[in-house]
């Protein structure tokens, strides 16, 4: 009976994201497109667009290989496992172990590798224009988000998910100069890697604007289901991870009893609803950025970064 | 008050104090970053802003009321006369363009960050005796002082520069706020001075306006007169 | 375990001169690389039994040959042993693969004598124990490499290549020479069982340190003696290259972990900041440099120069803990460091592999001119893909186990004491993250531009997969790969005793944890699981399958793309299909970050209003540590010689006054200071 709680509370935790990640990009669409005075998709069109495209035929490139076939498989399972890494509303469950926070970014990079290996086989020019400046974009955001790592498992004293919402859960974190730094930078970068404005537009198709779009223009069926559960699945991924870092309160530790696990799951899905509030009015306010400005828009990410890492090697306190 | 300071625990009062001073340092950083005339001279008034609210906590914590005027005194001048007059003095001029900062944002940046390391490591190891928490905040306010100095140097335009003089006293203001308070004449004197000199930069700009049609550095170096 | 290398290393030397004789034997190149598979494997076994088990029976060996009345020590201890794996690993490798590739060599008789040779002069460098041995056998491990290097010495570029190589070459020596000569002492002690235990000042440590990183750091390849690189790891034979970049470069850090970490003894905290500066600067600029390149191999090459500045972070992070007495932080970013010397090594040999059969299948090494081959060479382009995504990193593989425990290794750095340390990591560790995400998007671009898509040129569309013995070889790497990411706590098992030899700590063992886990520092309770993680990987994606194949469409057909319009009518036809260049690929990146130092800029030419020739885009890049330190050096050089010139031509009563001159010099000299 003691193992079979937590692994079951593990794999409700890997199903939930499945479950909740339509509905968050559902969610967020339609309070934009009310702040926009419009009507909106309904909220839960995604999941039938999702079971639309699974009973279409999956069109692929003539000139493609297997990988084109393999990719949206393979960024599927990944961005799945990354998110279904990080704590949503228990700690310490039985897969917590491997659940390391440097994993877990690492695991959205190889998804990004495959993403944009499969952008350059289908050999269109949307594709090599989509792949290349996501490797730009990923130049910098990947170290923005390395020392945000750092920063957060410094004062936490660890870089494992779990250990870092128990401890800022608990009154020894406090509030500190380096973590507000390192919650701009994660916003920053949060934005770059899901492809929210003013870093790429999610519904456009001109290709002046297209980053993550043009990387995916010629799948269909099955696999542009694959692939869009998967974007939905790393803005999941995102809310999850600034909740479970910077707002950890409510989260059950291990071997709680069902209220408190319930109190819990409320507690984060408020949290995903407030962050896709927040979202929705950063995303209404703001313009896109031209191509060449965003780099010093995740350069500035990359800076907080460095400068909280900085304060808390050179002052253990800041 | 003292309701109020039995919530939160003195370890805390610290952490805001030195949140406050980051937030100062963040926001010359946001002032580094802006390309555009008007957008710097609205991150002025925010820094003014976190820098009243920043004097604002110091006073609450070491229980000065003296401080709470010199907070006053930036909210109010700082953050909102200055402010307000910068943008008409800008729109009169007509230059809403952007600014080139020298080196490109993303050097800038980096010697931005250069700085708060070396202010960090001068006080921190200069400072060793004195009261720990005290010195981060000097170091963060010479951190702020720095950076203002930074931004007077990248920049051509003479309005931007002059934000960040501004953004430099803030950081002297800061620091003299950290180290126990400064009396209330001294505080009065010098923001009156900081407004006589303001004053004679807005008359200097529009008769440097009127004369050789620009205000931008580096043409005006041409007119220096001098063999180059 | 000595004597067997030694043996080991008198076969290859036989087999080089059985190369020389059988060169222009068709029977030749079997002879000798198959000799040299065989003999590798021996030392492989030797080197493992050691490592793993502990079986050490005759550690030392005195040979009465070199220099009279003090011959010449070999002793192989476990830091020895492990680079015999890694060594032997490769050589075994790389002979597997030109077994089939070498039969493609036009004057094999220019390889085969001293390939073997410079199997043997690797295995005895690692095994010396003493100045004289270590150096005589460096010396024959340059010569030998240039000699293959030189091999298609027809070619001017080629020629080129082996002249700097060369002069580099024999600079490390020397700065190695006087490094030793330094160690050595007044007294001359040669053997390094003798320097171990000498007392020496801190200046005398401070010159060694660091002229073993000129020394050693020039033949890894740091910045900025990584100029012969670029050129000389191309312009050898595809095998020969894999072992340079993948071997020499690690007998390199071997040599520097020797004298820095086993004979110079006590660490000043500096040491390990000069270190971590050059690493880190080497670690950027050379994935920068990839990514401007368009040669496969070059591209390769300053790949290899990013991966020992890694390297060379974790030695600098580990003297720099061994300074502060901070032991075990010290043992984790020296097994980092270790790991990913071994991880390179498999890789960048498969790589290698990888470029030699392209190389050799459509006769060009021109990135932009190649494209599709997915197609054509079907079963070489998996394992070239596990590489590509080992060494950009990429977890369950062995590029992240390696690049995670440098990352923990930075986590621990914040109770180091030194001001310079403390603002130097945090530095450092951006620099360690930059060139992780650039080698992402230099090997997506690599594998992207050679392998997918359309083919660019009619030689990419017609080439033909490779031999068995280069997929065998090419395969077993990839294997080995995957095993070592996937189990990375056996390694760290294995590593330890090389950090208990020259720490005296080591990392807690990792064989019994959950899951298989790796937790290098208990009680910071940072641990990666990558079996879990594998399983995961394979447990959702059958999942997913099953799913999609019971309640979705299972048809898949295929169309032509839109892709406006722009497609030829003609499906066979090459150019213009609107696919990106790799230079195209790289100009975001570019436009960012080389403006500055590399002076990237792109030049467009139109064509006059009414001409209807195409428009050109050509980008421009200058290399900053060529045209800041190379070029006014060798200025200044012949300068110098310039003005030396006129001694030659001087009448017989100037010579008579040099010679008097000098003598009365010396007599003062004699008086002043006796």
């Amino acid at each position: 009976m003691d193992l079979i709680v937590p692994l079951l509370l593990q794999l409700f935790q890997i199903g939930l994201v499945i479950l909740v990640a339509p509905l968050l990009a559902g969610f967020v669409r339609l309070l934009k497109a009310r702040l926009q005075r419009r009507s909106g998709p309904p909220l839960l069109q995604i999941y039938r667009d999702l079971a639309k495209l699974i009973g279409k035929d999956a069109i692929v490139a003539g000139d493609a290989s297997w990988l084109v076939v393999l990719a949206p498989y393979a960024i599927f399972v990944l961005t799945w496992i990354a998110a279904a890494l990080v704590p949503s509303f228990a700690t310490g469950l039985p897969f917590s172990g491997a659940g390391d926070l440097i994993a877990v970014v690492a695991l959205l990079g190889t998804a990004r590798f495959f993403q944009m290996l499969a952008a350059l086989d289908v050999a269109t020019a949307f594709g090599g224009l989509g792949a290349s400046r996501e490797a730009m974009f990923a130049s910098l955001a990947e170290p923005a988000m390395l020392m945000i790592v750092f920063t957060v498992a410094v004062v936490a004293g660890s870089s494992q998910l779990s250990a870092i919402a128990d401890f800022m859960h608990s009154q020894a974190a406090g509030l500190r100069l380096s973590l507000g730094l390192g919650l701009v930078a994660l916003v920053i970068v949060a934005l770059a890697e899901t492809g929210r404005f003013p870093v790429d537009n999610p519904a456009t198709h001109l290709e002046l604007t297209m980053v993550h779009e043009a990387m995916v223009l010629d799948y269909s069926g099955r696999h542009l289901a694959l692939i869009e559960l998967a974007h939905a699945l790393k803005l999941t991924l995102y809310m999850s991870l600034i909740a479970c870092i910077f707002v950890p309160f409510g989260m059950a530790g291990p071997g709680a009893a069902l209220p408190a696990l319930a109190i819990a799951l409320v507690g984060y899905i408020g949290k995903l609803a407030a962050g896709a509030v927040l979202l929705a009015v950063f995303e209404t306010t703001i313009a896109k950025m031209r191509i060449f400005r965003v780099p010093n828009f995740i350069g500035a990410a990359l800076m907080l970064g460095l400068l909280g890492t900085l304060l808390l090697f050179v002052s253990a306190t800041l | 008050m003292t309701g109020l300071g039995s919530l939160i625990s003195p370890a805390a009062t610290l952490s805001i104090a030195h949140v406050l001073a980051g937030a100062l340092v963040l926001a010359s950083f946001m002032m580094l970053y802006q390309d555009r005339l008007s957008s710097v001279i609205n991150v002025l008034a925010l820094h003014s802003t976190v820098l009243g609210v920043a004097v604002g906590w110091q006073a609450y914590i070491q229980h000065a009321p003296e401080l709470y005027i010199t907070a006053g005194l930036a909210l109010g001048f700082k953050a909102v006369v200055i402010p307000i007059a910068l943008q008409r003095i800008v729109i009169r001029l007509g230059i809403h363009h952007q600014i080139e900062a020298v080196g490109g944002i993303s050097v800038t940046m980096l010697a931005g960050i250069g700085l708060v390391a070396l202010s960090l490591v001068v006080m921190l190891r200069t400072a060793a005796h004195a009261d720990a928490l005290a010195r981060e905040d000097v170091a963060l306010a010479l951190a702020v002082i720095l950076l203002g100095m930074l931004m007077m140097v990248t920049r051509r335009n003479a309005v931007s520069q002059i934000v960040g003089f501004m953004s430099l006293e803030n950081g002297l203001i800061l620091a003299a706020a950290g180290a126990q308070g400064m009396p209330l004449v001294v505080e009065i004197s010098v923001a009156f001075s900081i407004l006589i000199a303001f004053i004679v930069i807005g008359v200097f700009l529009f008769r440097i306006r009127e004369r050789f049609d620009t205000v931008d550095s580096a043409a005006l170096d041409a007119f220096r007169g001098e063999a180059q | 375990m000595t004597p067997i290398i030694l043996v080991c290393a008198m076969a290859f030397l036989l087999l080089g001169a059985l190369g020389a004789v059988l060169g222009r034997r068709p029977s030749g190149h079997v002879v000798v690389y198959g000799g040299s598979l065989a003999v590798a494997g021996v030392a492989l076994l030797a080197s493992l039994t050691q490592l793993c088990f502990g079986i050490a029976p005759v550690p030392r060996v005195l040979l009465p040959i070199g220099l009279p009345g003090l011959g010449m020590h070999f002793t192989m201890d476990d830091l020895a042993s492990l680079f015999l794996i890694i060594t032997n690993l490769g050589a075994a490798a790389a002979s597997l693969f030109a077994l089939g590739y070498g039969r493609h060599e036009h004057e094999p008789w220019r390889i085969l004598p001293f390939y073997p040779v410079f199997l043997a002069a690797m295995n005895l460098v690692v095994i010396a124990a003493d100045a004289y041995g270590f150096l005589l056998c460096w010396e024959l491990m340059s010569v030998a490499s240039w000699g293959l290097v030189m091999a298609h010495h027809t070619d001017a570029a080629i020629r080129r290549a082996g002249t700097i190589y060369l002069l580099m070459a024999s600079a490390g020596t020397l700065a190695l020479l006087l490094c030793f000569g330094l160690l050595a002492g007044a007294h001359g002690h040669y053997a390094f069982a003798a320097m171990r235990n000498a007392h020496r000042s801190s200046w005398i440590g401070a010159l060694v340190i660091i002229l073993a990183l000129i020394g050693a750091g020039s033949k890894a390849g740091l910045v900025p003696m990584h100029v012969w690189l670029p050129h000389a790891h191309p312009a050898a034979p595809s095998h020969v290259s894999a072992l340079m970049s993948g071997v020499m470069t690690k007998v390199a850090i071997y040599a520097f972990i020797r004298i820095v970490f086993d004979l110079v003894g006590p660490a000043a905290w500096w040491w390990g900041l000069v270190v971590l500066l050059v690493g880190g600067m080497t670690a950027v600029l050379g994935v920068l440099y990839a990514l401007m390149e368009d040669d496969i191999k070059t591209i390769l090459a300053y790949s290899t120069i990013e991966n020992v500045g890694l390297i060379f972070v974790g030695l600098g992070l580990a003297l720099a803990f061994k300074a502060d007495g901070m032991m075990i932080a010290a043992a984790l970013a020296l097994t980092a460091a270790l790991f990913h010397a071994l991880n390179h090594m498999l890789f960048k040999s498969m790589l290698f592999f990888g470029a030699g059969a392209i190389q050799h299948a459509t006769g060009t090494r021109d990135l932009a001119q190649l494209g599709g081959l997915i197609h054509r060479m079907k079963i070489s382009a998996v394992p070239m893909m596990i590489a590509a995504m080992a060494i950009a990193a990429l977890p369950p593989l062995n590029g992240f186990a390696s690049e995670w425990l440098l990352l923990q290794a930075i986590l621990l750095s914040p109770a180091l004491p030194q001001f310079g340390l403390k603002l130097a990591v945090p530095a450092i560790g951006a620099l360690v993250a930059l060139s992780t995400a650039f080698a992402s998007a230099c090997f997506v671009r690599f594998y992207g531009i050679a392998y997918l898509g359309r083919a660019r040129s009619p030689e990419a569309a017609t080439a033909h997969e490779t031999d068995r013995f280069s997929r065998g070889a090419m395969i077993g790497l990839a294997g080995l790969c995957l095993a070592a990411g996937v189990l990375p706590g056996l390694v760290i098992d294995v590593l330890a005793p090389v950090t208990h030899a020259l720490l005296g700590a080591r990392l807690p063992a990792q064989a019994g944890l959950a899951w298989l886990a790796v937790v290098p520092v208990a009680s910071s309770q940072s641990s990666y699981d990558p079996l879990l993680i594998a399983v995961f990987i394979a447990i959702s994606g059958g999942l997913t399958a099953l799913t999609l194949y019971r309640f979705g469409s299972r048809v898949t057909r295929r169309a032509p793309v839109w892709a406006c319009g722009y497609q030829e009518r003609d499906p066979a036809a090459l150019r213009a299909t609107g696919q990106y260049s790799p230079s195209g690929f790289a100009q975001p990146i570019r436009r960012v970050f080389a403006t500055l130092m590399f002076r990237a800029h792109d030049d467009v030419v139109l064509p006059p209003p009414g001409d209807i020739g195409p428009a050109r885009l050509t980008h421009h890049w200058t290399d900053p540590v060529w045209a800041a330190l190379y070029t006014p050096l060798v200025s200044t050089i012949g300068l110098i010689a310039e003005r030396m010139n006129r001694l030659q031509f001087l009448s017989i009563r100037k010579y008579l006054g040099f010679v008097f001159v000098a003598l009365v010099l010396l007599l003062m000299w004699t008086a002043l200071w006796t």
